[in-house]
């Protein structure tokens, strides 16, 4: 069963790391990941930019793009990993790996996956 | 970073908002910052234990205010109240409290606290001594090693900075549009400027500077999270971001500046490209064309080039005209001439510079720019005599040196260009 790991953070506390601090935490996380990859657990993995950077489409007849999302809560989605894992607890576990590898404030919303299209990056 | 790192990127984080906050409460830059300081002592007390608050700037506001009402009471020698019981422990009714405050009155909290650092009044270089002790929270020992300056004499320049705000009327209710746009762009010009001290450093000193060019992307990151909508504000993001993301290829091993053209692109900051580049693009969609999304989007095109072979110059030249309309200078006309150089020749780029020399006759990179273009057109007696006034000009070893290169290539026989 695949199982989505959203990483949600304060992107202004996350942005307030130093270059040696972000490298570290990358570092410790990548620990996680090439374990999970040597168990061939591992899916895709992704950080991205502040929410500042990102724009929103609206559905409608005609869609609008907003500058957004603007940052009404503390936490912000900042990236996502999916893992194979038999059970939900599994994938707890894995979660935790995570955040003793960064530590702090955030949390790790975990959903089974109902639909993967599992091509490989592009490009 | 050790196990407790994360209380001191949570005191970096929130410092901005406390501080503007406490700012509003006691309308004095010191209290403020002491009490903020006071708070901070508290908080690398209590969070390790505690783990951290819900909302790290509303404790820090509370803790901060209760210690700067301390603190005052204390010197007017009302009532002695031990340390412990005054500063109150912040229980959750009181961080509720905190949360309910409008986030639009934080917004102009902090826009407040940026725009009297960066008060206009201030010498460019008060104004970022003074935004990087007070919003950004570094040592006066960090900022002195930054500007290259001792410490005492930085000392000096923010006390000085610190008078004048404290002559200068700052207006301490809720701002309206016009001067919330006002004060907006003298702090991003600010925070331009603060950039360009750290990334216009030579090599020897780019790493003690570097903190000038990261802190201030974090304000302006700040800046657009209080702003989202505006695209000037996210112009110089882009326009810091997809800078800095060129640092580590801008020097070779021995300290020299590698030109552009030259650098090894796979050095390139692709985090920071990515996140430059969605903001240019994102700018532009508003139609609202200024300085700073002008340069980010000469820097991206740069970035976008796969090869400095296919770098779009022709666009850039399109670019650097809009520059010259929106803000006229005889430096912008000059990288216009880099850019016609490379579309129409070095001819045409020689009569665009020709009217720059009397502007720019102490300018380095005008006399190594015309030595250039007059070498590319085979004069080289022109071009000895411009390359040596551009070596009598030049800041650095590196910059000098740069040049004394071209100087001997002209000695090889003429290429014309």
């Amino acid at each position: 069963m695949l199982y989505a790991i959203l990483c949600y953070d304060d992107e202004a506390a996350v942005s307030a790391w130093s270059e040696d601090e972000d490298a570290a935490v990358m570092q410790r996380l990548g620990v996680v990941q090439e374990k999970l990859e040597r168990q061939k657990r591992l899916g895709p993995v992704a950080r991205l930019v502040p929410t500042t950077a990102a724009v929103t489409l609206r559905k409608r007849e005609d869609p609008i793009v907003l500058d957004g999302p603007f940052a009404e809560t503390k936490e912000q989605l900042l990236g996502f990993y999916v893992v194979d894992c038999e059970t939900m607890n599994d994938a707890i576990d894995v979660a935790k790996e995570l955040a003793i590898a960064n530590p702090g404030v955030g949390s790790y919303e975990i959903r089974s996956v109902k639909f993967f299209n599992g091509k490989g990056a592009p490009g | 970073m050790s196990d407790l790192g994360w209380v001191d990127t949570a005191l970096i984080a929130a410092r901005p908002q406390a501080v503007a906050a406490l700012l509003r409460y006691f309308r004095d830059l010191d209290t403020a910052e002491e009490s903020f300081q006071n708070a901070a002592l508290r908080a690398l007390r209590t969070w390790p234990q505690a783990g951290p608050p819900r909302d790290p700037a509303a404790w820090l506001i509370m803790v901060g205010r209760n210690a700067g009402i301390d603190q005052v009471r204390k010197t007017q020698r009302l009532t002695a109240l031990d340390d412990e019981r005054a500063v109150s422990d912040t229980g959750d009714a009181e961080a509720a409290a905190a949360e309910r405050l409008d986030d639009s009155q934080y917004r102009d909290d902090i826009l407040r606290l940026l725009f009297v650092c960066c008060h206009p009044e201030l010498p460019a270089t008060q104004q970022i001594a003074l935004a990087l002790r007070i919003v950004c929270g570094l040592s006066v020992g960090q900022i002195a090693k930054a500007f290259l300056v001792s410490e005492s004499a930085m000392e000096q320049r923010i006390t000085r900075a610190k008078a004048r705000i404290a002559k200068a009327e700052v207006p301490f209710e809720a701002p309206g549009a016009a001067e919330r746009a006002e004060r907006a762009g003298a702090v991003a010009s600010a925070i331009y400027l603060m950039f360009n001290e750290g990334y216009s450093a030579a090599a020897a000193d780019a790493e003690r500077r570097a903190p000038l060019s990261l802190e201030a992307i974090r304000l302006a990151r700040l800046l657009l999270r209080l702003f989202p909508a505006e695209p000037e504000l996210m112009g110089l993001a882009a326009l810091l971001l997809l800078q800095h993301a060129r640092i580590a290829a801008r020097f070779d091993a021995d300290g020299n500046a590698v030109l552009l053209e030259n650098q090894d692109r796979s050095r390139w900051n692709g985090a920071l490209i990515a996140e430059g580049l969605a903001l240019i693009d994102k700018s532009m969609r508003h139609r609202r064309p200024g300085p700073y999304q002008v340069q980010a989007a000469i820097a991206a095109l740069h970035v976008r080039s796969p090869s400095a072979a296919e770098t779009d110059w022709a666009e850039i030249e399109l670019l650097y005209r809009a520059l010259e309309r929106l803000q006229p200078s005889p430096v912008v006309t000059l990288n216009r001439a880099v850019a016609a150089w490379k579309v129409s020749g070095a001819e045409a780029a020689l009569a665009l510079i020709v009217p720059l020399e009397g502007p720019l006759a102490g300018y380095f990179y005008f006399h190594g720019m015309r030595g250039a273009l007059l070498a590319a057109l085979g004069r080289a007696g022109e071009a000895r005599d411009a390359y040596m006034r551009a070596i009598s000009l030049a800041g650095s070893a590196a910059e000098a040196a740069h040049i004394r290169s071209q100087l001997d290539s002209l000695s090889a026989p003429a290429k014309v260009g």
